[in-house]
């Protein structure tokens, strides 16, 4: 438990000691005058707005992580779907693969003012946004896992005479699980930033449209304590994926440490 | 009675060139009978045809007089590399085949767990593979493949990504295995004395294409004891395998 606790700080002191000077180096900015205070808010000036708004700031959190939630599920569902027909179908792989990789080149910024003009300002676009961006990591990282699965492994199986479905349930799906994690892990890191910038694009739920109300006010303050919220969140769905991947992959931990 | 038979195989991967010629072989009940040629020599092909993973163009493969040419799932197999899934625990690993074939999971683990001790891997039901070192990874792959209860088993070169020491402790404990659960068994090896030691009879395999040039009886008592490879009969068969082999 010490040692436990001994290797926690080891760990956590200089990501601890870099934000403090950070921290630091803003109060230093603010209270010296070198900015104005206009332009940058001190710290206690982003706690105050953060104290005086949270409810406010809380609900809208609310609607953005139902929108990342549920963005994410069909998000994951449908990756999940394209990966596996991709890995079982060679023309399914030739013909969809290159079309995800372009649709990837275009930037999530021009198309989410497009969704709110066809799917209207309520949660739907926003969603709609989540799931383009989580699509793309967890396709690509289950096709890989799928596809870098030993052929040995799958041969003895067949031996065994395991049909398709079970090769598929007892080799391939397990196999790739480290795999999805990495994609999910990037997936979820991007998929609160996504449904903030459709929220900032239109409607007036969520932090993207708090956000993109404070700033028409020139409240700098509240758009710092927002901006430190959605990372927050983010921040929280990294670490409960990175949690889920411990529980769900026990192996993982075993593997790596004989590495 | 044999429990394999290989009649007259031929196989060719491209159509053209065979890599297999005109094979045959027999394996009778509760024997372990060997093939011994050169890496590389079809060795491993002809097992990928027995256990029905490749067709033939020619020839037929019998179990128990039952034709099961190109048929997986009649026969089990274990490789060099254990191949134990690094996602299942011991148990979990060796209760595959019984799961594969509709067994539910407790059941199976608890089919698999009456036989943890005899193949000296009792305690080690929870761990998973990496946890293992390699001479018990392989005892796990060995009780994989002997809980898949076929009538006949095919070893491809088991032991032989094993140190040396290791290596004889293996074949020490797998002589003493196999005396007990007298499955009948083809394995694959390069290894001469490893041939001699653990086998009724040895098939050579040579040339290419690759077809079976001769057969030795080793006609030795079983079970043999690991000083076995320290008489005079033992290198009279050595003898006679390398003088044929060349």
């Amino acid at each position: 438990m010490k040692e436990k606790l001994q290797s926690t700080i080891n760990k956590a002191l200089p990501v601890i000691v870099a934000l403090l000077l950070i921290v630091g180096l803003w109060v230093w900015l603010c209270s010296s005058g070198a900015v104005p205070k206009f332009m940058l808010p001190s710290p206690s000036d982003v706690w105050n707005a953060f104290v005086g708004d949270w409810q406010l700031m809380l609900k809208h959190a609310g609607t953005t992580l139902a929108e990342t939630f549920i963005g994410l599920f069909f998000g994951i569902a449908v990756g999940f779907l394209a990966a596996v027909a991709m890995s079982r179908f060679i023309f399914v792989r030739k013909s969809l693969y290159p079309i995800i990789v372009i649709s990837q080149t275009i930037p999530t910024i021009a198309i989410a003012p497009l969704l709110v003009l066809w799917l209207g300002f309520g949660m739907l676009p926003k969603i709609v946004l989540v799931v383009i961006i989580v699509f793309f990591p967890i396709s690509i990282s289950m096709l890989e896992g799928l596809s870098s699965v030993d052929k040995d492994t799958v041969n003895l199986v067949r031996t065994m005479g395991a049909s398709r479905v079970q090769i598929f349930r007892y080799v391939k799906l397990p196999s790739s699980l480290g795999h999805f994690f990495s994609g999910l892990k990037i997936s979820v890191s991007y998929a609160v930033v996504g449904a903030v910038l459709a929220e900032w694009m239109g409607g007036n739920q969520g932090l993207g449209s708090y956000l993109a109300k404070v700033r028409k006010a020139y409240s700098y303050d509240k758009m710092f304590a927002v901006i430190i919220l959605i990372s927050a969140l983010s921040l929280l769905l990294i670490w409960l994926t990175g949690f889920l991947q411990k529980k769900i992959t026990p192996w993982e931990k075993i593997n790596d440490s004989r590495l | 009675m044999n429990a394999l038979e290989v009649k007259n195989v031929s196989f060719s991967y491209d159509g053209k060139t065979n890599v297999l010629d005109n094979v045959s072989l027999n394996l009778k009940k509760g024997e372990l009978v060997c093939i011994l040629g050169v890496s590389g020599g079809g060795k491993t092909t002809l097992f990928n045809v027995i256990s029905g993973l490749l067709q033939p163009q020619s020839g037929r493969v019998l179990l128990n007089g039952e034709d099961i040419t190109g048929q997986t799932g009649k026969i089990s197999y274990m490789l060099q590399k254990d191949l134990l899934l690094p996602f299942r625990t011991v148990e979990d690993n060796a209760a595959l085949p019984l799961i594969i074939k509709g067994t539910k999971k407790k059941e199976a683990r608890e089919i698999v767990g009456e036989h943890f001790a005899q193949f000296g891997l009792d305690g080690f039901q929870k761990k998973y593979p990496a946890e293992l070192s390699g001479g018990m990874r392989q005892r796990a792959a060995l009780l994989r493949t002997y809980m898949f209860g076929g009538s006949a088993a095919l070893l491809d070169e088991p032991f032989s990504a094993l140190d040396t020491l290791t290596k004889s402790a293996m074949h020490r404990w797998y002589l003493d295995v196999m005396d007990r659960i007298k499955l009948s068994t083809i394995f694959i090896t390069h290894d001469v004395d490893e041939a001699i030691l653990l086998s009724d009879r040895v098939y050579l395999l040579g040339g290419k294409p690759a077809s079976v040039t001769d057969e030795i009886i080793i006609d030795e008592p079983k079970p043999r004891s690991a000083d076995f490879n320290l008489t005079q009969e033992f290198l009279e068969y050595k003898r006679d395998i390398i003088s044929k082999i060349r």
